[in-house]
């Protein structure tokens, strides 16, 4: 496959692991955040880290749209299903998120409310044309790179006057988030939360371009890599950061350039700009609230607003006690700190996000990395 | 007056549907018996019409298995769901070294449920077992009201005959054994998805769905002492090798590159992001034996048109924790765990 | 975050402001209204059945440069 074996080959990850061990000076270490979860699967799937040396740790950010969706938003998504006859059209990562009162999306489809799993949402405005006496709604998440896919959509169904079809719209922006981070008290006065640099989202960033990187780089004194996310590209950007770390640089370098430019896809970021606006603030799940980190529909396609079709009533929703998602999202704390974590919350059983959604560090750690040190002796004694 | 009742029209075959009488036991019931599942299965046995078959078993251990088939799509490409049920069960009696002889057949179908599927499933069913070299000998059907059953329902057991000397269970893994697979994975778990609604896309991928028996014949006459044998049906090759390991209190080492894989089914995956692994395959076993005669089984192995592709693809080793590990192709390692849940395409 | 795949573009509808793609042999339609000028043989990266971007081989040819070379120069 093109593109995608070049970019895993074994024996560049031998000369990129012996250039980073080389560079990574012994007498410091190195926490690289990679915000992305993208990039956290790839980590874990490939065992890069068994590549890099012992001083360079990997931090895992809050780049999982599911996993910091708060859980009051898929409340009022099953509430909205169970009270209103709609068919709701959503992405499969959300299925098995667990809501409140244990309840998933999962669950109430098996109850009886009609969920559907799309691929697209070209799936979902074909199900609105073919149930012309059904409300549909779809249930957008995702962060910039999923976002013109629903502004599209949007348009397509006021270009076809279609009455009967409208979006739930949970799409967040990545780099209000990453200066949520980076304005944390741990990471900005108390210095718990290490992080010596970033490597930027790789699909977010061939909509939005690196421009709006720049900010944080100068901001706040860390040097970001915009990194691919193949294995290859995650341990060249990590070499970059690595360099620019040594060197007291802190600017904003572009790994991913087979894809990512400056300035983006500027069509693309029109047809956001036409169907959304920021919300003024919005509540992420770990993060809190945080401003202008959110779409909602504009006024003028006001009738694909399922929030104005329908009367939903905002749902506060309390994470699960006990439960360290938040702190685990930025950084604060591992999967292991987490009293929940194997214990009673696993992938069959998730109590939080972190956990149930394949890229959130919980399920990653535990499909992954949960037994490395034992893993680790065991493949030594094989 | 017996011979006037008897003349009703014949089953509506094309355009017919199930109903309640059908399942019954009364006159209806037993005209689709004899006009579809004997008229299709036709066989010594069934054609004795009792409500059990007896025949002789030869020497040896018998075996006996059953599955429930509750598949949906109920015909994809590759196959369906009666040719399926054949397939499976021949196999999960197979897997025990076992030559597998006869068959029963439930049949679970919904009211309204088109007879001219149901004559296509049965007709599979037939030649699945012909190809398989099993007999049905016996069956039995029932009708629910609609919206209480998803069209068709099937529900096999097998019985089989294992022979002198071959003793394999799932607890017989030792550290040391090398790991084979019969050939490429995942092909049965893309092929529904790329049937299912909302998942379109063009693959030239069918299931693999097949009768193994013949291949471990060969296997178990060239190797008698292999010490495990199982299909990686739902939840795929992770799933049933941590079966494997855990039953046994082994670990696992594999080796990605070693993995036999159709680039489609690969490229299938990298779209909707799902983890091969853990994909059904309903026409592929795996097999442990000692090292010293590995090569011994891959060659049996190859020889067989169902185990073309075999490769050795890891080996047993100790490990308290039962894991099963792999080293990717790109050179760290993994774990590879058990499944939760089934494996769902995702966007993130 | 974010699974998105290149793809090749096997064909393109103008009219429809869609394209067929091929990844491996496995053929998927796919939405253009994200871009300007599809070609065919154009490698886009694919994601909820958009297409987001193309790939640029010129800078994919570099990038694999960078990896093998990194061995041999210290520094950007």
């Amino acid at each position: 496959m093109k593109y995608i074996d070049e970019f895993r080959q074994h024996d560049l990850a031998r000369t990129l692991a012996d250039a980073i061990a080389r560079e990574a000076r012994p007498d410091r270490s190195y926490h690289l955040m990679e915000f992305c979860g993208g990039h956290t699967h790839a980590i874990f799937r490939y065992g890069v880290q068994d590549l890099m040396p012992a001083n360079v740790t990997f931090v895992h950010g809050p780049g999982c749209p599911v996993c910091v969706l708060p859980v009051g938003r898929i409340d009022q998504a099953i509430r909205l299903v169970e009270r209103h006859d709609v068919i709701l059209c959503t992405y499969g990562d959300l299925l098995r998120v667990p809501a409140s009162g244990r309840k998933s999306l999962l669950k109430a489809k098996a109850a009886g409310a009609d969920v559907r799993m799309v691929y697209s949402t070209t799936d979902a405005l074909k199900i609105a044309r073919d149930n012309p006496g059904r409300e549909v709604v779809f249930f957008a998440i995702g962060f910039e790179t999923t976002t013109p896919p629903s502004a599209v959509a949007v348009k397509q169904a006021h270009a076809e006057g279609l009455k009967n079809f409208s979006i739930f719209s949970n799409h967040l922006l990545t780099p209000a988030a990453i200066q949520n981070i980076l304005e944390s008290p741990e990471v900005r006065e108390l210095g718990s939360v290490r992080i010596d640099g970033f490597f930027g989202p790789s699909h977010v960033s061939s909509i939005i371009g690196t421009q709006p990187y720049e900010f944080f780089a100068e901001e706040f004194q860390r040097p970001v890599v915009i990194a691919g996310f193949e294995p290859l590209d995650v341990m060249q950007s990590a070499l970059m950061l690595i360099r620019q770390i040594n060197e007291g640089r802190h600017e904003v370098e572009n790994e991913y350039t087979r894809v990512v430019t400056r300035e983006g896809n500027v069509k693309a970021k029109a047809l956001v700009a036409e169907v959304f606006e920021l919300r003024r603030s919005f509540e992420w799940r770990g993060l809190g609230t945080v401003p202008y980190s959110a779409f909602k529909v504009k006024e003028s396609y006001a009738g694909f607003d399922c929030e104005r079709r329908f009367d939903m009533p905002a749902v506060a929703a309390a994470d699960n006690k006990g439960c360290e998602c938040p702190a685990i999202l930025r950084g604060a704390k591992r999967p292991t700190d987490c009293k929940l974590f194997a214990t009673v919350c696993t992938p069959d059983n998730p109590l939080g996000s972190c956990m149930v959604s394949s890229e959130g560090a919980c399920a990653a750690y535990w499909s992954y990395g949960r037994f490395r040190g034992a893993a680790k002796n065991s493949a030594e004694r094989a | 007056m017996s011979a006037k009742l008897k003349s009703l029209h014949r089953l509506d075959l094309r355009s017919g549907h199930v109903d309640m009488s059908h399942g019954s036991g009364g006159r209806a019931a037993s005209q689709l018996i004899e006009e579809l599942f004997v008229r299709h299965f036709d066989n010594e046995l069934l054609g004795q019409r009792n409500d059990q078959a007896a025949f002789d078993v030869g020497a040896g251990r018998m075996v006996m298995s059953v599955d429930a088939h509750v598949i949906s799509p109920i015909f994809f490409p590759g196959g369906d769901i009666g040719s399926l049920a054949v397939h499976g069960t021949v196999n999960d009696v197979a897997m025990s070294g076992a030559r597998p002889l006869y068959l029963s057949a439930a049949f679970i179908l919904e009211e309204g449920y088109p007879l001219a599927d149901l004559d296509r499933i049965v007709a599979s069913m037939a030649r699945a077992a012909r190809e398989a070299g099993v007999t049905i000998v016996t069956g039995d059907t029932k009708v629910v009201e609609r919206g209480k059953g998803d069209g068709v329902f099937i529900t096999t057991t097998g019985v089989g005959i294992v022979p002198e000397g071959v003793y394999i269970s799932g607890d017989r893994a030792r550290p040391g054994d090398a790991i084979l697979v019969s050939g490429t994975l995942g092909d049965h778990g893309v092929a529904i998805m790329s049937s299912r609604e909302n998942l379109q896309f063009e693959t030239t991928i069918q299931s693999d769905s097949a009768p193994l028996n013949a291949l471990v014949a060969d296997m178990v006459a060239a190797v008698p002492d292999i010490h495990c044998m199982r299909d990686p049906t739902r939840g795929g090759l992770a799933t049933t090798l941590n079966e494997l390991a855990r039953q046994s209190g082994v670990g696992m080492m594999l080796r990605e590159s070693a993995i036999p894989m159709r680039e489609e089914v690969a490229a299938a995956c990298e779209l909707l992001g799902l983890d091969p692994l853990y994909l059904a395959n309903e026409g592929k076993l795996i097999a442990i034996c000692p090292l010293d005669k590995a090569e011994r089984l891959l060659d049996t192995m190859r020889a067989h048109p169902l185990g073309a592709n075999s490769a050795i693809i890891g080996e047993v080793v100790e490990d308290p924790y039962a894991l099963v590990q792999m080293e990717t192709r790109f050179g760290g390692s993994r774990v590879v765990d058990w499944l939760a849940g089934d494996p769902l395409p995702r966007i993130c | 975050m974010c699974l998105a795949i290149p793809a090749r573009v096997v064909t393109v509808d103008r009219d429809d402001g869609t394209a067929v793609v091929s990844l491996g042999g496995v053929k998927k339609e796919v939405s253009t209204a994200l871009l300007e000028d599809v070609a065919v043989d154009d490698y886009v990266l694919i994601h909820v059945g958009f297409a987001l971007h193309k790939i640029d081989p010129v800078e994919a040819e570099r990038t694999l440069a960078l990896f093998a070379q990194a061995g041999l120069v210290g520094g950007p």
